[in-house]
């Protein structure tokens, strides 16, 4: 086929990411200027959102490695706007920074077009390619402060067990290819076609545990705190919000899109996944004195919930996921946007232990605001983006009548609640003799500050009016596998 | 309009109270006075204005309220900002209303640090507590319900007490929140179910209150999903086997936490099993209403017994709220008019009773420093009139003639004989408990061989005049609670109905409390 206009403007976003990212570079090459790369990476960042949102209105594009349909640019304007959260938090958290500091953007760039061409992507080829375009700069941004032993520590960890899981990805795709001798998402539904389908079961099933890597799903999980716990706070932030999302979409797609997938026993693994995530990732954060590894396995238990969807996969499951989703992120960027700010301008290692965080209100009311609400957010009280999308989640269990899961989602819940409240109160109280860490005196003045308010309000705007998010992403369809 | 500023006053008053603070640390108290006081204004002036009788010839599609306000909130899914007013809503806003002033006025000098933070938290339980008695759409209601328990939390994990042997301010506080937030989950649940069954029967999903009350359901489910309500209301309440949270929670919790508590809180539990429970279930409520009343009365027997054994004055109180809150659960359950009535009146009057023992006894911890009875004794006589006014609430907490806690329980334990008498024959022993563990009280605390002899700090105009207001509260409407009845009385006659149309197909229905 011939690309026509039609195709380069649906591809516009990607391009527009790519070309940001290709004139960061020469930029760096010609001139070091912290300034002018962040300058040049928001520019790029934010044509490739307005571009998204000209496309709207518009109908799916399909082109043969790529779809354009409404979950993608849902999902791509999820992806584009946590990563310019997560350039406004590098911007302060890098300004003191000892070794070179452009470079983090244009990795960030980098990932950020392939969480774009992963959450497009309806073919095999393409989500490999966009999930390693996606992992690889990450595994630098990880370990950016690769001075500071656990960043360094959190880049490897993640390297090779991400490395470990791509292999799993490669041979599963190979095992469906063997089967079926095609690479389209649609050869995954060819699979359950066939009899017998034993390779490209067992292929989908391989796919199934690299994905689930990347999400950190029980029993995939191991890496999740570490990994969350040594990484600077703009790259944690864009590992927990970015990278999480596009996989989800992907894993979105291939299982929606596949009628074999609403087989009794496939649903049941898929349950037993979501299962194992709500209870272990709850517990395992039970006694975390650790903020960033307690968010961490907090985020274990968000996707065992957003799994419901996959187990569901029906009725209100891509509206679910979409809200899910988007306060889920929300949520995530503004703990940690308030993590990264305590511990801005870079000073070697971040401040994650709880009792730092002792008191934090009465020296930084606000911020500590912004900390609370989104904890609340991630534990689903009312008037905060979180309890929409438990409702959903709720909700959906209910009408299909899992009621396993919502057992689950209920136990979760509360055993989570017990943790966010836990790190929450110790905001509030006061102890003397305890070290000071403090965020910059004019924080809220800088870019890192507005936006991580911004959140803040977005969280109670969400919790309080979700009408326009849940009209938005109800309008949201997925274009035909095929 | 004005139910919709009966949210937002508090609401606003908050944020006022917090950012007030650095204007000096009286700005705060006056501007969360001032907001409370507006708002029992505000409910005082629907009261006199607003005419709650029940439609004559009540028909079923008759808008019950007084007073209703409605938008849209999330079309898609059928949810809306849907607040009306009844009598039973109008007397516990104005009830919740008149404590929140009281709450404010008994922190006045207990609480000095953090004044601003802490008059916010305080305000805005009032604003999930008027939301709650207001709310009509069952998610707007979740929401206010559960939206209330983090100011709470805050209230006693931040400003709570310590005590040295016991649990740690933080552990009630979170042991509160999740007895709370647990049964608050299982109730969304039952309200989903209701909600998607309604679809089902209908092809409309809604969250209205109104509409759902007409859903179609079938005897098992109805059971499930009524099991899913009640428990959460049972906890709020409590009901014995899920009190656990209540005695800990108290003894934590500052004064005005407490006051709030024990007035305010709790009265959601019985707003919720009035107002939802039975009305959207009336077959599965009366089929556990045998079960119900047992455990009302387990409350009684338990609660009582355990409040003679306490050695917290706090928890003392607790313990005779559970022994009260029994009482209102049998009348709940009887569903008798007349029972009703009693339930609302029993509410009314726990709500001053205990919420002046509370406050005494923070009084009492202001100049004693102790909560411990084993280092009270014999106070009479230095402490002023203090002891004076304990003995008028012990007395009107144990339900002596003339006050309104004894018309309440009167008219629950009358009103339900009908239906079950040896419930009523059982639950009447219990007054003779609250009378000894009323007594005891007072003894261990003002008579016996004094500790000393200083004279200590009389009270002060402000502790006088809240306690004069609510013993003449007591009083006043003991002698003559017919306004209370009046207003209150025409929503309560819909249950009965209920009951009776469910009892009517099949005659042969044993009564309940009769095995």
């Amino acid at each position: 086929m011939t690309l026509t206009a039609t195709h380069l403007l649906a591809l516009l976003p990607l391009i527009l990411v790519c070309a940001a990212a290709i004139t960061v570079m020469l930029g760096i090459a010609w001139r070091r200027r912290h300034g002018a790369t962040v300058a040049l990476t928001v520019a790029g960042l934010l044509v490739g959102l307005v571009a998204l949102l000209v496309l709207w209105s518009r109908p799916p594009v399909a082109v043969p490695l790529l779809v354009i349909d409404g979950l993608a640019l849902l999902a791509g304007a999820t992806i584009l706007g946590a990563s310019l959260v997560c350039v406004a938090l590098a911007y302060g958290y890098l300004e003191r920074y000892p070794g070179p500091r452009e470079e983090f953007y244009l990795l960030l760039l980098c990932a950020a077009a392939g969480g774009l061409v992963l959450a497009t992507s309806h073919h095999l080829a393409t989500l490999f390619i966009g999930l390693e375009l996606l992992s690889m700069p990450l595994y630098g941004m990880l370990a950016y402060a690769f001075t500071e032993r656990r960043s360094l520590e959190a880049g490897i960890k993640y390297f090779l067990l991400s490395a470990a899981a791509s292999a799993f990805l490669l041979f599963g795709m190979a095992l469906i290819y063997a089967q079926t001798g095609r690479l389209d998402l649609a050869a995954v539904s060819a699979v359950f076609g066939e009899r017998p389908a034993t390779w490209g079961l067992a292929g989908i099933g391989l796919l199934l545990v690299g994905l689930g890597f990347k999400l950190s799903i029980v029993p995939f999980h191991l890496w999740t705190p570490d990994v969350y716990d040594g990484a600077p706070g703009p790259a944690a932030t864009f590992l927990a919000s970015v990278s999480k999302v596009a996989v989800f979409v992907v894993l979105l797609r291939l299982v929606l899109g596949t009628p074999g997938f609403q087989q009794e026993g496939l649903r049941g693994l898929l349950a037993a996944l979501a299962l194992a995530g709500m209870l272990v990732g709850n517990l395992l954060a039970l006694r975390q004195a650790n903020l960033k590894r307690l968010l961490g396995y907090s985020s274990i238990a968000h996707f065992g919930y957003l799994l419901v969807v996959l187990v569901v996969g029906e009725g209100l499951a891509l509206e679910t996921s979409g809200v899910y989703l988007v306060t889920y992120v929300v949520a995530t960027l503004a703990a940690f946007g308030a993590i990264t700010l305590l511990s801005s301008p870079y000073g070697g290692g971040d401040v994650t232990a709880l009792y730092h965080y002792r008191g934090l209100f009465w020296r930084r009311p606000w911020l500590t605001a912004v900390l609370t609400l989104s904890l609340l957010s991630l534990a689903g009280i009312p008037f905060t983006a979180g309890f929409i999308g438990k409702f959903y989640v709720l909700a959906l269990g209910v009408e299909a009548g899992r009621w396993w899961l919502v057992g689950g989602i209920l136990v979760g819940s509360v055993i989570g609640l017990y943790y966010y409240l836990r790190a929450m109160v110790a905001l509030y109280l006061v102890e003397p003799g305890l070290r000071r860490h403090d965020a910059p005196s004019d924080w809220a003045g800088r870019a890192g500050g507005l936006v991580v308010l911004g959140l803040a309000v977005l969280i109670v705007l969400l919790g309080v009016y979700p009408g326009p998010l849940i009209e938005w992403v109800a309008g949201v369809e997925v274009a035909a596998a095929g | 309009m004005a139910l919709i500023w009966l949210i937002l006053i508090p609401f606003l008053g908050g944020l006022a109270c917090w950012l007030g603070e650095r204007w000096g640390e009286g700005v705060p108290r006056w501007i969360a006075l001032g907001s409370m006081l507006l708002v029992l204004l505000i409910t005082l002036g629907l009261w006199w204005q607003g005419d709650y009788q029940w439609p004559a010839g009540a028909e079923a599609d008759a808008v019950p309220w007084a007073l209703e306000w409605r938008a849209p909130w999330i079309p898609r899914l059928g949810i809306a900002v849907h607040l009306a007013l009844d009598g039973l809503s109008l007397v516990l806003v104005a009830l919740s209303a008149l404590l929140g002033v009281l709450a404010v006025l008994c922190s006045w000098h207990e609480i000095r640090r953090r004044v601003g933070f802490f008059h916010l938290n305080l305000l805005w339980i009032l604003v999930g507590v008027v939301g709650v008695f207001l709310a009509v759409d069952l998610f707007l209601f979740f929401a206010f319900w559960e939206m209330m328990l983090v100011p709470m939390y805050f209230l006693i994990a931040l400003w709570g007490h310590s005590s040295a042997t016991g649990f740690s301010r933080i552990g009630a506080a979170t042991k509160f929140f999740l007895y709370t937030q647990a049964s608050g989950l299982l109730m969304l649940v039952a309200i989903l179910g209701l909600v998607f069954a309604h679809r089902a029967a209908t092809g409309e999903l809604t969250f209205s209150y109104m509409a759902l009350r007409e859903t179609p359901l079938s005897g098992e489910v109805a059971m499930w999903l009524m099991l899913g309500f009640f428990l959460a209301f049972a906890v709020k309440l409590p009901v014995v086997p899920f009190h656990g949270w209540l005695p800990d929670a108290h003894a934590q919790a500052p004064t005005a936490g407490s006051v709030d508590l024990a007035g305010i809180l709790l009265k959601t539990g019985a707003y919720g099993l009035l107002r939802f429970v039975l009305p959207l279930f009336p077959e599965a409520s009366q089929a556990i209403a045998p079960l119900a009343m047992g455990l009302g009365l387990v409350g009684i027997v338990y609660g009582a017994l355990l409040a003679c054994g306490q050695q917290d004055i706090k928890r003392f109180i607790a313990y005779t709220s559970i022994s009260h809150m029994g009482f209102v659960l049998i009348g709940i359950y009887a569903g008798t008019e007349l029972a009703l009535q009693g339930v609302v009146l029993l509410l009314v009057a726990h709500a001053f009773s205990t919420s002046a023992l509370f406050i005494l006894s923070g009084q009492l911890h202001e100049r004693l420093h102790t909560r411990n009875l084993g280092e009270m004794g014999g106070l009479w006589g230095r402490l002023g009139s203090l002891p004076g006014f304990m003995l008028c609430f012990i007395v009107a907490s144990l339900g002596m003639p003339g006050t309104l806690n004894f018309v309440g329980e009167f008219l629950i334990l009358f009103g339900s004989f009908p239906v079950a008498p040896w419930t009523v024959a059982i639950a009447s022993a219990g007054l003779v408990l609250a009378a000894i563990y009323s007594l005891l009280l007072m003894q261990r605390v003002h008579y016996g061989p004094p500790r000393g002899e200083a004279r200590l700090a009389a009270l002060d105009g402000r502790e006088y005049a809240m306690l004069l207001g609510l013993l003449a509260l007591v009083l006043g409407l003991g002698l003559y609670p017919q306004p209370l009845l009046d207003t209150a009385g025409p929503a309560m006659q819909e249950i009965p109905r209920l009951f009776d149309e469910v009892a009517m197909p099949s005659s042969t229905a044993v009564p309940p409390g009769e095995s």
